[in-house]
């Protein structure tokens, strides 16, 4: 087990070790030169004025882009490791970790909770649609929720908004907490944080359920044709017994896979839902980057990304075996 | 008094060429603590037959008609409640496929206590441990999972499961044929051992007549839905009376000449469309003018066997 568990830590530092290699090669890949672009730039909006290539050189010098290309890349390693990404160019000099990490709340928080609301939802109605004796009532509410899930999220967002938010306004349509607010610790910041999440978070949830149910309901059928399925049946167990403990345990460990899979996305995974409800989000923030082009903090968002794709796949890993005792034995 | 009986069974499958009749009017009595065979090829109904008898098929499989008698109570027509409770404690199946019968999440110790508590029954590890030493495993299977146990060992807790609450009957489809023959012979050496030991009525569903005459007292062969002849072990092996039998007989490979096995030419008629005659027929080298148009009765023999053949 122990063997396991550092086979699966080490996994995820190669993966974040690649990751931030890609991210030091592509931009220096990419043709032309930031230097020579960002001072022409300047010089057509008429504030250079002298030598343009002592300028440059200067330039070079203060970002580093002079030394040996070895001694840039280890240089970028070791500010990875202590998560200094440079400073923001649109803000200077805001470091880019400071954007981040300020948008990483909202994110997790958004995101996290559709995430998870969607996935818990979703598999039961799916596992419910497969149960032979399950609720009739059941099997018309599947059908608008597998509908819902063939609209784009941020199609049914702006329907959303404009159904609830404008035509009938009673939840707030932009902004992460009500504009002018001062946050306090309080229950009325509670309040407001949760009413702006209501509905990007339903957009998500909404546009995700069917996905969800539908890959369930799948899964749900392929197990209650296995052998242990009768077997339980011929024991006398009760119903419930059969259907939670023997075919929607079961079901749900590919289903588990996925849900680690999407929270690893979850950073880069609504980026248009934050950016037509204006979150203060990390999407929204590379949006408005990309926008400004910010290289630093997109640079910074896209490391944020695979970090917690990487992290994601350890926290799967590592809680696998615990579901599926199988896991542990082939891999150990 | 009989364990368990079987009046007139059909059960049937609704597909989208029509309705599939698995089974048609079998009938047949257990006694207490007797041990009966199932023979028969692939698709004559057998294992349906025998899971018909714990009421577990499945839709769009049914039983259509007949009766199938446990305590007084019919369970082909029992209310999901009263099943629940007579399966495992009154009537047990060992199921066929061991590799898959067990749940892979749980220990096979949490497979025990389930059914315990599924029927009130009192459990405890002393009780599981009691159970396995049974079927000749150690008290430490209990802690494991499914996947930790070769395809013997699984079958092992499947027959403990079954007779954990000493059922008055058996019901064991084909617990042999995923396994290999050394180990084919341990199983059933221990299903006979525990068996005995509880006294048990048993329904053994299988398709190899050798395995076969060492375990049962009678021998029943099935032939396209039908129970064609139905004998004491002895008496159908020396005088098979049912074409269909004598020629199972007959292809088993015994120490003659190598390389010739016989075997019965043709295919089992389609269960979709009933024929008129004997089901039989088509296959049979011994079948006249009237096997092609009327179908045989069941006939009582001298000696208590039965068949179903106008020539027999």
């Amino acid at each position: 087990m122990v063997g396991y568990l550092l086979r699966r830590i080490g996994m995820a530092v190669l993966v974040m070790f690649v990751a931030l290699s890609v991210n030091f090669a592509i931009p220096r890949l990419m043709p032309g030169d930031p230097v020579e672009q960002q001072l022409a730039a300047v010089s057509a909006a008429g504030g250079q004025t002298g030598d343009m290539a002592e300028a440059a050189a200067a330039m070079r010098a203060r970002l580093g882009l002079d030394r040996p290309l070895a001694v840039q890349y280890l240089a970028f390693l070791a500010n990875s490791i202590r998560f200094d990404l440079g400073v923001s160019v649109a803000s200077y000099p805001q470091p880019v970790a400071e954007i981040v990490l300020a948008g990483l709340p909202w994110t997790i928080g958004l995101l996290g909770t559709a995430t998870l609301l969607s996935f818990v939802v979703g598999s039961l109605l799916g596992a419910m649609l497969a149960w032979p004796r399950a609720p009739k009532l059941l099997k018309f509410l599947a059908l608008p929720v597998v509908v819902l899930s063939a609209v784009p999220y941020f199609i049914l967002g702006i329907v959303l908004m404009a159904l609830l938010g404008i035509l009938w306004p009673v939840l707030p349509v932009a902004g992460g907490y009500p504009f002018g607010m001062v946050p306090n610790a309080d229950f009325a910041t509670a309040l407001g944080i949760a009413k702006h999440g209501v509905l990007p978070g339903l957009s998500i949830v909404l546009a995700s359920l069917g996905t969800w149910a539908v890959a369930m309901r799948g899964m749900v059928v392929g197990v209650l044709g296995e052998d242990y399925i009768m077997l339980a049946e011929a024991k006398g167990l009760s119903e419930r017994r059969i259907f939670l403990a023997y075919g929607v345990r079961n079901a749900l460990l590919p289903q588990f896979t996925q849900l680690a899979l999407k929270l690893g996305l979850l950073v880069s995974g609504a980026i248009l839902v934050e950016v037509i409800f204006a979150y203060p989000g990390i999407g929204y923030r590379l949006y408005v980057a990309i926008g400004q082009k910010d290289v630093f903090v997109v640079q910074g968002i896209v490391m944020l990304l695979s970090l917690s794709i990487a992290l994601a796949m350890l926290l799967l890993d590592l809680i696998y075996p615990l579901i599926d005792p199988r896991v542990a034995a082939r891999s150990a | 008094m009989s364990a368990l009986a079987v009046r007139g069974l059909c059960v049937e499958f609704a597909s989208a060429r029509g309705i599939v009749r698995a089974v048609q009017n079998v009938s047949f009595d257990l006694a207490p603590g007797e041990r009966l065979g199932l023979v028969g090829e692939s698709g004559s109904g057998k294992t349906t037959t025998a899971l018909s008898l714990l009421s577990l098929i499945r839709p769009p499989g049914r039983i259509a008609s007949g009766e199938i008698l446990l305590d007084g109570v019919d369970i082909a027509r029992a209310t999901p409640s009263a099943l629940r409770r007579m399966r495992a404690a009154r009537i047990a199946l060992v199921p066929q496929g061991a590799m898959n019968a067990l749940n892979p999440v749980l220990t096979c110790g949490a497979q025990f206590a389930d059914l315990f508590a599924a029927h009130g029954a009192p459990g405890g590890t002393a009780r599981i441990a009691k159970l396995l030493a049974s079927v000749g495993l150690g008290v430490e299977v209990a802690t494991l999972y499914p996947h930790q146990l070769s395809g013997g060992m699984k079958q092992r807790v499947c027959i403990a499961l079954a007779i954990a609450l000493r059922p008055a009957v058996i019901v064991a489809d084909e617990p042999t044929s995923a396994l290999d023959v050394i180990v084919q012979k341990q199983i059933l050496k221990t299903l006979l051992a525990v068996q005995r030991d509880i006294g048990a009525a048993v329904v053994l569903v299988g398709h190899d007549m050798g395995l076969m005459a060492q375990f049962a007292h009678r021998i029943g062969v099935m032939y396209a839905g039908r129970l064609v002849e139905l004998a004491f072990v002895r008496d159908i092996f020396a005088t098979p009376r049912h074409p269909y039998t004598r020629m199972l007989i007959d292809s088993l490979p015994g120490f003659g000449a190598r390389g010739v096995f016989k075997g019965i030419p043709g295919l089992p008629p389609s269960l979709l469309t009933a024929l008129p005659g004997c089901s039989f027929a088509p296959r049979c080298p011994r079948a006249g003018p009237r096997c092609t148009v009327e179908m045989p009765q069941t006939r009582i023999l001298e000696g208590g066997g039965e068949v179903r053949c106008h020539d027999a």
